[in-house]
């Protein structure tokens, strides 16, 4: 009951010092801030399923992109409003989860990171196939319609911001809750040992199809959020660098922790700028740092402090 | 017979690429009654308790729960309906504390996380590793992670508790304490017991089924098998000694 009251605390001090920076960083930190917290609610979606649940997936581009292009086709070619655009985005992200995971689900460990990578794959190409419509490689721009959500033009820098902290507070109070219920306990469980799980009566398979369903949803919502606030709509956010960001996020934020996702996207996004400012080979800069931490934080930075100072980090 | 009978297997068989596992085993377990299951190494013990619990499928045969054909059932279905199983190897939550190992165990059932808190309290209170409830399971000794494997299942209050191997190398007084958390348990737990201490085995068995070579030769009380000059052939006589 301690440790409720304390993730409750823990929780809400973050949105609240969330909320203080949004409104006191200069407009280049606040421009980085939107983007950090769209992208760690793609994190925390794939952290369910990777952190939590145990199981790696290389294929939520997927996800993310069905996200993206189910608000972007249906604001920019079916002329629906940002609110409605918004829901298609989320339900067609849960049925490609839900269709890939049932498929995907037959396999597991490296079978099941090759299928998933597989079924990422084949849904950028299925982009590209259908170039007529989603303009392939090179996306295409939303009409300033699908940019207004609740009286709000998502096109100005503060309403953005704002929308972006309302959506990654919603997310992770809500993923922090999920973490404490019995499913999310049941989820860990069949992280630590599937077998005595399922010998304890759980249903595993429809449970980590539950997992599948929940991750991709998040993640797609993500994915329509970032199409609404930024405007674009391309094929770059389905390639397999996309699938493998998010591994990279929660690996260094540390899987497993309501926080990581969020520390992970904002150590790799600050990384990779500052570095950039200072050689060109940045890339070598952040793959150098990456190395860096898995050999000495393997459990990334919210599992260090989980170890070192406060095992009862959810 | 007046007992009902909880579990039944007709004709359940099992081979492994050419190897018979368990070939046409009928068995029937009353409400209650602890029945050993015995036999050397091999003899398809291990495979029959799989298959009685779902982990297996068996290539032919039916077993019937409380006269229900659960044959075509998941195992976790068939733990749904009131069986607890331990593994052979221990199996645990070696990562999450001690609690929360119980506490999964009584969660699928018992609503209210306060419930489920004070249930767990209870069953490790009455297995002796309360005082180490908090301490992450796989730090402990290997005679208490099978201790605490037996908690998970009396937690989960089973009308069949299946137990391969449960003594498989515990110390004597660890032994001892087995037999005692058995001596426990509600009188209509039914518990089938795969064992290779006879003393346990006849200490704790109402019946004992012996199998060699994946068939059942015996069935019957402790006296008889003892007795039983094709179980000496097989099994006592070498265990025995």
């Amino acid at each position: 009951m301690i440790d409720a009251r304390r993730s409750l605390l823990l929780h809400g001090g973050i949105v609240a010092c969330l909320a203080l920076l949004a409104a006191t960083l200069p407009a280049y930190h606040a421009g980085n801030l939107t983007r950090i917290l769209v992208l760690a609610v793609y994190a925390m979606g794939y952290n369910l399923l990777f952190g939590y649940t145990g199981l790696l997936s290389l294929g939520h581009a997927l996800f993310f992109a069905a996200g993206m292009y189910g608000f972007g086709l249906s604001a920019a070619l079916g002329g629906l409003s940002a609110g409605a655009a918004l829901l298609a985005g989320v339900a067609a992200a849960a049925l490609v989860a839900g269709l890939t995971g049932a498929l995907a689900l037959r396999t597991r460990d490296v079978a099941f990171m090759i299928v998933t990578l597989m079924f990422a794959q084949a849904g950028y190409l299925t982009i590209l196939y259908f170039g007529t419509w989603t303009r392939g490689d090179e996306g295409f721009v939303l009409p300033a319609a699908a940019r207004r959500l609740a009286g709000f033009d998502l096109r100005g820098d503060g309403a953005r911001l704002v929308a972006a902290l309302t959506l990654f507070s919603a997310c992770f109070l809500a993923t922090a809750a999920l973490t404490g219920s019995r499913l999310g306990r049941t989820l860990i469980a069949i992280r630590e040992n599937e077998d005595r799980a399922r010998m304890l009566g759980y249903d595993t398979a429809r449970l980590k199809l539950v997992a599948v369903v929940l991750s991709g949803t998040l993640s797609g919502l993500a994915g329509a959020a970032y199409a609404m606030l930024f405007g674009y709509v391309g094929a770059s956010f389905a390639t397999v660098q996309y699938s493998i960001l998010p591994l990279l996020w929660v690996l260094l934020g540390g899987a497993g922790t309501t926080v990581g996702p969020l520390i992970g996207v904002a150590l790799v996004f600050y990384l990779i700028d500052w570095s950039s400012r200072v050689t060109d080979a940045y890339m070598l800069v952040a793959g150098v740092a990456l190395i860096g931490l898995t050999l000495f934080a393997p459990q990334g930075v919210a599992g260090l402090i989980r170890r070192k100072a406060a095992p009862w980090l959810p | 017979m007046a007992a009902v009978t909880l579990l039944e297997t007709r004709g359940l068989s099992k081979s492994f690429g050419g190897v018979t596992a368990c070939d046409g085993i009928d068995l029937a377990l009353p409400a209650g009654e602890t029945l050993a299951l015995i036999g050397p190494n091999g003899s398809g013990k291990s495979t029959f308790t799989a298959m009685v619990s779902g982990r297996i499928r068996p290539d032919r045969g039916r077993v019937l729960l409380r006269g229900r054909d659960v044959t075509a059932l998941p195992a976790h279905a068939r733990i749904a309906m009131g069986m607890a199983y331990t593994f052979q190897i221990t199996s645990v939550f070696a990562d999450l504390p001690v609690r929360e190992n119980v506490a999964l165990a009584l969660r699928r059932t018992v609503r209210g996380e306060g419930r489920v808190q004070a249930g767990t309290d209870r069953t490790l209170e009455r297995v002796g590793l309360l005082a180490r409830a908090d301490q992450p399971a796989g730090d402990l000794s290997y005679g208490h992670q099978r201790v605490l494997e037996i908690a998970m299942g009396l937690a989960q209050n089973p009308a069949l508790f299946i137990l391969d191997e449960p003594t498989q190398g515990l110390s004597e007084p660890e032994v001892a304490e087995f037999v005692a958390l058995m001596d426990a348990l509600p009188a209509a737990t039914a518990v089938l017991l795969v064992e290779h201490n006879m003393d346990v085995v006849m200490r704790l068995a109402g019946r004992i089924a012996v199998l060699d070579a994946g068939g059942l030769i015996a069935v019957g009380p402790p006296d008889r098998i003892r007795a039983d000059p094709a179980v000496q052939a097989a099994y006592l006589g070498t265990a025995d000694a």
